[in-house]
């Protein structure tokens, strides 16, 4: 029987090199810290007022935490912290947030002529105000947990996309797969969401590519899927994406709505969305700090990082990225048992020896960090079109996947490079998965792998690169190693990209109770109480 | 083996003529023998003959899955079909290089992104960035060529200006992820953006992506298109000899 932290050790790894590589990274990231620390952006302003009740848009449909921004931004009151002057505003004018916002809307709340109260009622009231929020998100996470008390699949749990740009029509989508077997719903978003300055509000039913991620949709999916749930005895995890320039503001809604995984790469955004990365390291801090205290399992996209790059040759960089992005989740106060860190079966399948490889790959990963969820992602850049090859390519990734302990495993569509994933597409993918996962059910356990054979060997080249990588990185310092383009080969600059007129330098009276409400040195904090994920891993 | 009449083409399965095609599909309907029965009348009425139901399967929510196979008295002529196609030898890299020294006398620069929706650069990087694929180096690597490569959900005015500041000799789309025609939507915006501002003879415009073919290219006004299995040779020589026919 498996059980977590997963305690297998076939690879002979050299321990000294894993504690090196995580050092290094907490190095890499404490050197990080301070700008963070120093710095909020719009994004993690909006999310705040968010959370303090504020929702809703104007007649021109510009969502009331956007307006409220701006309004701050223009009488130069944001570097205070939104909240700061919410709650000024609170006790002068005797309004909820939601009220004050729809006042500055409309003109008649001026935020510029409040008077100043003593900083510890400010305080007090400000925390005050956030409370409901976090006593919501908490009674989610613990209507979570009940409900996973009551049923859930068993590892690598088997995770599906819906994608048809409509929220209704994603609805059946998604129940259909959880009837034919599906763990994980992950509704994805309409292409360019992640570089839109604002959520879209309400429920949507046009997207390109994937449905926009509003709250209203995430409400509407995650009834659905109680429901199905509920009928089937089998919790359905919802997944979306914090991730983009709302990256912040979208963890407070699925926080908010009880959303499980959340797509929140600390460097995602940077490289593939060319978004500023002085923007996406503040942002993915409060993000994180949100989805930590929600029980919010984080995926983190490494596996796109051989999309661009090769996989052999650039093996390391993603488990060096793991590291990072691991370290980075820690700062946040996301718990090991909620870092789905991700990695990828992407080598070419013409290259003699793939699949071993692949397969030292994804032990790799899961001996390393034996304790989190991480998600293995299927075959893309070598899928062909040629839908019977792309089964087979499949099949062999669902193999690797469960011979060496995956946790949550993404399927692969063997009509991937061809279209959005159709109703059949998905329940062939499962049905195909479902029998390999039967069939090999204990086999990881009965295998070991040959003292210095290839599949030992190439781990252990890969953890050497990575260690190497990482002693570079340490050097010259994280901002410089994205200029320089080491991750996924792609070069981006400290000023260039999206979003960085968002950023701004905190005040010294800046404002935001939530950091203490649901940072990790929050007293009271719940520390992760098992969900499955946790626990044993099988039956 | 009796001989085919390419006057008469149908699909072959194990003897010649007999038609045989599989099909998969959903309907909308629950699962049961009257679902089945209904795939099989769909068949029939979509003119396709003895169709067999080999597998049937419930999708859930009301939705029945099958796998059919048939035979289809449909018949194409081979002789008279015309595709154009680029007629283009497929050169190697140090060729193209060359021939660039020689013939052209500068480098040939070109700018490439996916536009609009569509974030996925796989196509793009292939054939633009320094590793290329599948071992045909890209773009990038290219002495001769100066490449840009802008990325992902690059709006077709800011290709356009780069390609504009760069004096760009061609300007590469990649289409890769699609949805009810997007793909189509986003490369037609760009064709009507470089005749709106008067610059559609001023570059060669080529699009690729899996969905993409020469023909489909000429059809929405590019110089040029590519679909799978192209590599960076094959834009970069097509490039080349379209900058020197414009030359004579």
């Amino acid at each position: 029987m498996l059980t977590c932290p997963y305690q297998e050790r076939k690879l002979n790894l050299n321990p000294a090199l894993i504690d090196e590589a995580r050092t290094l990274a907490k190095e890499i990231v404490a050197e990080v810290k301070p700008f963070i620390i120093a710095h909020s952006t719009v994004s993690v302003e909006r999310a705040v007022l968010r959370l303090l009740g504020i929702d809703g848009v104007n007649f021109e449909g510009i969502p009331l935490p956007n307006l409220v921004v701006e309004h701050l931004q223009e009488e130069g009151l944001l570097a205070e912290g939104s909240a700061r002057t919410l709650t000024r505003a609170f006790i002068h004018y005797g309004k909820s947030p939601q009220s004050l916002a729809e006042g500055i809307e409309q003109g008649t709340v001026r935020l510029a002529e409040l008077p100043d109260f003593p900083e510890e009622v400010i305080e007090n009231t400000a925390r005050a105000l956030a409370l409901p929020a976090v006593a919501k998100i908490r009674a989610q996470r613990q209507a979570r947990r009940a409900m996973l008390a009551q049923g859930e699949g068993i590892e690598p749990y088997l995770y599906v996309i819906v994608a048809t740009g409509d929220i209704y029509e994603d609805v059946i989508q998604a129940r259909a797969a959880a009837r034919q077997g599906a763990d994980i719903i992950a509704v994805i978003r309409s292409t360019g969401q992640s570089l839109l300055d604002y959520v879209p509000y309400g429920p949507t039913t046009e997207g390109f590519g994937g449905t926009y991620a509003t709250q209203a949709n995430f409400r509407i999916m995650r009834a659905a899927l109680d429901e199905v749930g509920k009928e089937l005895g089998r919790y359905i995890r919802l997944t979306n994406y914090a991730s983009g320039l709302c990256m912040s503001e979208i963890a407070a809604m699925g926080a908010l709505e009880r959303l499980d995984v959340m797509l929140n790469d600390s460097m995602y955004g940077i490289i593939f969305r060319d978004i500023n990365m002085q923007r996406t390291f503040v942002d993915q801090y409060f993000s994180r700090m949100i989805n930590g205290f929600a029980g919010i399992i984080i995926n983190t996209g490494e596996d796109n990082y051989l999309t661009t790059a090769d996989a052999m040759e650039a093996a390391h960089t993603v488990l060096a990225s793991n590291f990072i992005n691991a370290e980075f989740a820690f700062l946040s106060g996301v718990p090991e048992e909620q870092q789905g860190l991700g990695h990828a079966m992407e080598i070419n399948p013409d290259v003699p020896d793939a699949f071993l490889y692949e397969m030292a790959q994804a032990q790799l990963v899961r001996e390393v960090f034996p304790r989190s969820p991480i998600k293995y992602m299927p075959p893309t850049k070598h899928m062909t079109g040629n839908i019977f090859r792309g089964h087979i390519q499949d099949a062999l990734f669902n193999v690797a996947s469960v011979l060496t302990g995956q946790s949550i495993h993404l399927l692969g569509m063997l009509t991937e490079a061809i279209h959005t994933p159709l109703i059949q597409d998905r329940a062939l993918s499962l049905e195909a998965a479902r029998l390999t996962f039967g069939v090999l059910r204990h086999m990881g356990e009965e295998i070991t792998f040959k003292a210095e054979g290839r599949i030992q060997k190439r781990a252990e080249e890969t953890l050497e690169k990575a260690v190497e990588m990482l002693r570079d990185i340490e050097k010259i310092g994280l901002f410089m190693a994205l200029e320089r383009g080491m991750f996924a080969d792609i070069s981006r600059s400290l000023e260039g990209g999206r979003g960085l007129d968002g950023v701004f330098a905190k005040g010294a009276d800046y404002l935001n109770p939530f950091i203490r409400l649901l940072g990790a040195e929050t007293e009271g904090r719940e520390t992760f109480e098992p969900s499955g994920m946790g626990g044993e891993r099988d039956v | 083996m009796s001989k085919v009449n390419l006057k008469a083409v149908r699909p072959y399965g194990d003897t010649l003529d007999d038609g045989i095609v599989q099909l998969s599909f959903t309907l909308p309907i629950p699962f049961g023998e009257e679902a089945k029965e209904a795939a099989k009348r769909w068949a029939l009425q979509s003119g396709f003959q003895e169709p067999n139901i080999s597998h049937a399967q419930d999708m859930g929510e009301g939705f029945s899955f099958f796998v059919v196979y048939a035979r289809s008295r449909v018949t194409v002529d081979f002789t008279v079909i015309e595709v154009p196609q680029l007629t283009q030898v497929r050169l190697e890299k140090r060729q193209i290089e060359l021939r660039i020294r020689e013939k052209v006398g500068r480098k040939l620069v070109v700018v490439g992104a996916c536009i609009e929706s569509d974030a996925h650069t796989v196509g793009i990087d292939a054939i633009m960035n320094m590793k290329g694929y599948n071992g045909h180096k890209g773009l990038e690597s290219y002495h001769e060529v100066e490449a840009y490569n802008l990325g992902a959900q690059v709006p077709c005015e800011d290709l356009l200006a780069k390609a504009v500041s760069v004096s760009a000799d061609a300007i590469l789309i990649s289409q890769v992820v699609t949805q009810k025609d997007i793909h189509l939507r986003n490369l037609t915006r760009m064709v009507e953006i470089l005749e709106l501002e008067g610059l559609r003879e001023r570059f060669l415009l080529i699009c690729g992506g899996p969905r993409l073919s020469y023909e489909l290219a000429k059809e929405l006004g590019y110089d040029a298109g590519f679909g799978t299995g192209t590599y960076a040779e094959d834009v970069a020589g097509f490039v080349l000899e379209a900058v020197l026919r414009q030359r004579i």
